[in-house]
């Protein structure tokens, strides 16, 4: 039982210094009341759902960006799908890069937009790799015999 | 003379078919999800069925469209013959955004009676009032969340119309400004019952857009 307590502090702690940092908000919440007996992964496919999304979108985002003329409406439109999908599953500092990269994009500034998309494969890989952690302390916890505490 | 996309008609009792019952005894709405995002797909898809809904979920208008044996091009196509109770779309869709689908959707005599909800996650005042005008029960902001989902199914279940009365106007449920557009079409009883509905749901619907407003005051993302 040792075990399983500590392992469900961690996930709580763990859980709660993701919101506090700001890298999930309300909405991740939301997903996790979606997820029961009979759908007892939905949050693990739908989060590995967005990451593939993501990487395809910040493909996109690269190749559009590399252009020796960028179609600025393109790149907004990419990052428009990239807001969308982050702000779906909660994770809050990814979203706030992409609506100060579709400013950039408004204005058509090229170094605005590069520097956005370097943030925001930053942010990306900051909130994926917590998110991992966060599934891989679950796992752990459910391996034990524990639940995780809703 | 089968009508392609089989609408459901106000006057539940009589069209018991219309929903397959479960074993709780609870009607169970078959809704088609319309939205380009495949994360979006899956929460929606998940929200409805949480919400005991049956759920289709497609990636475009024009797939909407064919699914509703709509498509225009090459007549009406053979779909499951599920019967569709309410719509849910994205607003922002390359191709045909949910506005258009929305207007395909009203101007046709087979499915206008189809309630549409148009959800987004951009809160414009403007296409707010665009998208109710043209006869969408009800504007979302996204993320949709389970209390939407739930809110919504309540008022589509519920269903019976009061009288026709009600102009369209007080489906916009805009707390000033009642401007006195003309509709094209005469206004399905659905939207009256969201205004006229059970004090409950009044006070909490109670002006869509107070509710959108308030939203948007909180959602200091946008």
């Amino acid at each position: 039982m040792d075990g399983v307590a500590q392992l469900q502090k961690q996930l709580v702690d763990f859980t709660d210094s993701l919101f506090q940092e700001g890298f999930l908000d309300e909405q991740f919440n939301q997903l996790q009341q979606l997820q029961d007996e009979s759908n007892p992964d939905f949050v693990v496919e739908v989060v590995s759902l967005f990451f593939e999304d993501s990487e395809r979108l910040l493909n996109e985002l690269a190749k559009a960006l590399e252009q020796k003329t960028i179609d600025f409406r393109k790149v907004d439109a990419h990052v428009h799908q990239f807001k969308g999908s982050s702000s779906s599953i909660g994770a809050q500092r990814v979203q706030k890069v992409c609506i100060a990269f579709r400013n950039y994009c408004e204005e058509q500034n090229i170094e605005g937009c590069l520097k956005c998309l370097q943030q925001v494969k930053l942010e990306y890989s900051l909130v994926k790799n917590k998110l991992e952690t966060l599934f891989k302390i679950e796992k752990q916890l459910i391996a034990a015999g524990g639940s995780i505490p809703t | 003379m089968a009508i392609a996309g089989e609408v459901l008609r106000r006057n539940f009792p009589e069209n018991v078919e219309v929903f397959d019952d479960s074993p709780s005894g609870s009607l169970e709405l078959h809704v088609l999800a319309v939205d380009d995002s495949v994360v979006d797909r899956m929460v929606i898809e998940r929200l409805l069925k949480i919400s005991s809904c049956k759920v289709t979920t497609v990636e475009s208008g024009t797939r909407a469209l064919q699914y509703l044996g709509l498509d225009g091009e090459k007549g009406p196509v053979g779909f499951d013959g599920l019967k569709v109770n309410l719509i849910m779309t994205d607003y922002s869709m390359p191709g045909m955004t949910g506005y258009e689908l929305l207007k395909k959707i009203k101007g046709s005599s087979v499915l206008r009676e189809i309630p549409v909800v148009i959800m987004s996650s951009e809160n414009v005042l403007a296409r707010i009032d665009r998208c109710l005008e043209e006869g969408a029960e009800e504007f979302l902001l996204k993320p949709v969340k389970l209390s939407d989902v739930r809110r919504l199914k309540d008022f589509i279940t519920r269903g019976e119309g009061k009288d026709g009365g009600e102009t369209r106007d007080h489906k916009r449920k805009r707390e000033d400004d009642y401007t006195s557009s003309s509709s094209p079409s005469p206004s399905p009883p659905s939207s009256s019952s969201l205004i006229s509905s059970s004090s409950s749901s009044t006070a909490s619907s109670a002006s869509s857009s107070a509710r959108l407003s308030k939203r948007a005051k909180l959602r200091k993302k946008d």
